[in-house]
């Protein structure tokens, strides 16, 4: 009971700065209220049990993105400066794009949701266990895809460095 | 449950204001002075006095200021500090929640501060704020990266992220000795790093008083600067109780493998007592080095996050890989 109601808050939470955050005037509100949008979402993945996608949720996203959104804010805007609004084309546009991503979201858990005839009870997925799927080599184990996102990662170092680097 | 919460509350509060009190008198005691001694016995109540005095201590509200951001930026301090204090083992069974991420949690949770000291510079509207937070945010990102590398080090050693398997894994050889040179380098490292996290010590120049004023919560005033304040120093007391807990057994009495009787003796102190007291020991050594050194230049501190610790935290790592996986720690050895 107290469960779904702290799943409500939650989802409140979410759905409410979602909105306010692509309608806010400033620049850094936007921010912070998506910072809360991805701190309320750590909380659903708490309510799951699911510990670890909690710590990764908060640390990569809310300790390391939204402070590195925050910083390119804070270097390129000035303290109480506001967006213009964009044209009504654009917006006509944006809502359109909007209205049709919510649909296809919705029609893939809808078509999906009846295949899950029952929940199973999730139990605590220790560190070792996770570790072992992401840098394992054998079957349903993903060393592979995290070496390839490690290359990504080093193609954006090396990008950085390009174009930080002094010129002689 | 709720209990819990209120008694957690309530010790952030009473360690705070113990912490304010002992910073004091050993700052006095560095600075070869007598430090406070009028209210009360030794000026035992002189934090207590300071407390009341900022509970009722005006708001004041600053004109073209983001009022939104303002307000919700100490909350963000204090919450993260909060969450952090709440995976603490105090003690045997004295343990809000035992995560089996422990370690990672800790520092996922911690980085959630940060955001608040930005925000409040940035709607501060004030360009003293702003370059406290800006180096504040600097310091604190880059840090965090070391401190994260040199937990992982320690993780490595224990095998477990969990803080009460990795207490029990130190039963008899702290990860401190057990892991000999590479753990000797992991706690020195996150010394340092959970020293410039803080902003504490030769690391404090987001709050530079001749420089900055007082950097990002300049504009503060009341209990608003007291959430700061506050977060401030149980961040230290956390760090402190986190370097005490991987690296020096947290609660875990001092055993000597074969002594059964020595190890029975050392059970009957209180094991929150060997953790307050192995805390209050690297509590003492953070306000040595504070008041031992003089304040770096933003870009000896960057040069020495990037430039010496992370190269050393990274070869560390491959170290402490390579003695565990040969079987090079003293458990193994003996």
């Amino acid at each position: 009971m107290e469960v779904h109601i702290v799943f409500y808050i939650l989802s409140l939470i979410i759905a409410v700065f979602s909105v306010m955050a692509v309608t806010s005037g400033r620049l850094i509100r936007s921010a912070t209220y998506l910072l809360f949008v991805l701190l309320a979402t750590a909380g659903l993945y708490l309510i799951l049990g699911y510990q670890y996608l909690f710590a990764v949720q908060t640390a990569v996203y809310a300790g390391g993105i939204m402070v590195l959104f925050i910083f390119a804010i804070l270097l390129t805007q000035r303290p109480g400066g506001r967006i213009t609004p964009e044209s009504v084309k654009q917006r006509v546009f944006a809502i359109i794009l909007s209205v049709a991503g919510a649909f296809f979201s919705g029609f893939i858990i809808i078509s999906n949701i009846g295949r899950v005839s029952h929940l199973v009870d999730m139990k605590e997925i220790d560190s070792r266990h996770i570790g072992m799927t992401l840098m394992g080599t054998g079957k349903f184990q993903y060393l592979m895809p995290f070496e390839v996102i490690s290359v990504l990662l080093l193609a954006c170092i090396v990008g950085a460095i390009m174009i930080a680097r002094k010129r002689s | 449950m709720l209990l819990v919460g209120i008694a957690l509350m309530a010790a952030y509060a009473v360690l705070a204001m113990i912490l304010i009190y002992v910073e004091r008198k050993i700052t006095a005691f560095f600075q070869a002075r007598i430090g406070p001694n009028r209210v009360g016995k030794y000026g035992l109540f002189q934090t207590v006095a300071d407390v009341l005095k900022i509970l009722i201590k005006e708001i004041i509200h600053v004109n073209n200021v983001d009022r939104f951001l303002f307000y919700t930026a100490p909350f963000f301090m204090i919450i993260a500090s909060m969450l952090t204090f709440g995976a603490i083992p105090f003690g045997k069974e004295l343990h809000v929640i035992d995560f089996n991420i422990g370690v990672f949690y800790v520092t996922a949770v911690s980085s959630v501060g940060i955001i608040g000291v930005l925000l409040a510079g940035w709607s501060s509207n004030n360009k003293y704020s702003m370059i406290g937070a800006m180096r504040s945010g600097a310091q604190f990102v880059s840090y965090e990266l070391s401190a994260g590398f040199a937990l992982m080090t320690m993780v490595v050693l224990s095998g477990t992220m969990q803080f009460s398997e990795m207490i029990e894994s130190q039963r008899f050889c702290w990860n401190i000795f057990n892991g000999h040179i590479s753990s000797l380098v992991a706690f020195i490292i996150y010394l340092i790093s959970g020293h410039a996290e803080t902003n504490r010590g030769p690391f404090d120049l987001p709050e530079a008083e001749s420089e900055l004023t007082a950097g990002y919560h300049t504009e503060y005033s009341g209990l608003q600067f007291g959430f700061f304040y506050l977060a401030e120093y149980l961040n230290m007391f956390i760090i402190a109780s986190i370097a005490a807990t991987v690296f020096l057994g947290g609660w875990m009495p001092i055993h000597i493998k074969g002594l059964d009787t020595f190890n029975q003796i050392m059970c009957y102190i209180p094991s929150y007592v060997w953790f307050f007291s192995k805390v209050a020991v690297l509590i003492f050594t953070s306000l040595w080095i504070r008041w031992s050194f003089p304040r770096l230049r933003i870009d000896q501190l960057l040069n020495l996050e990037w430039k010496y610790l992370l190269p050393i935290n990274l070869v560390n790592i491959l170290v402490m890989v390579i003695l565990v996986l040969t079987g090079l720690t003293l458990t193994d050895l003996f």
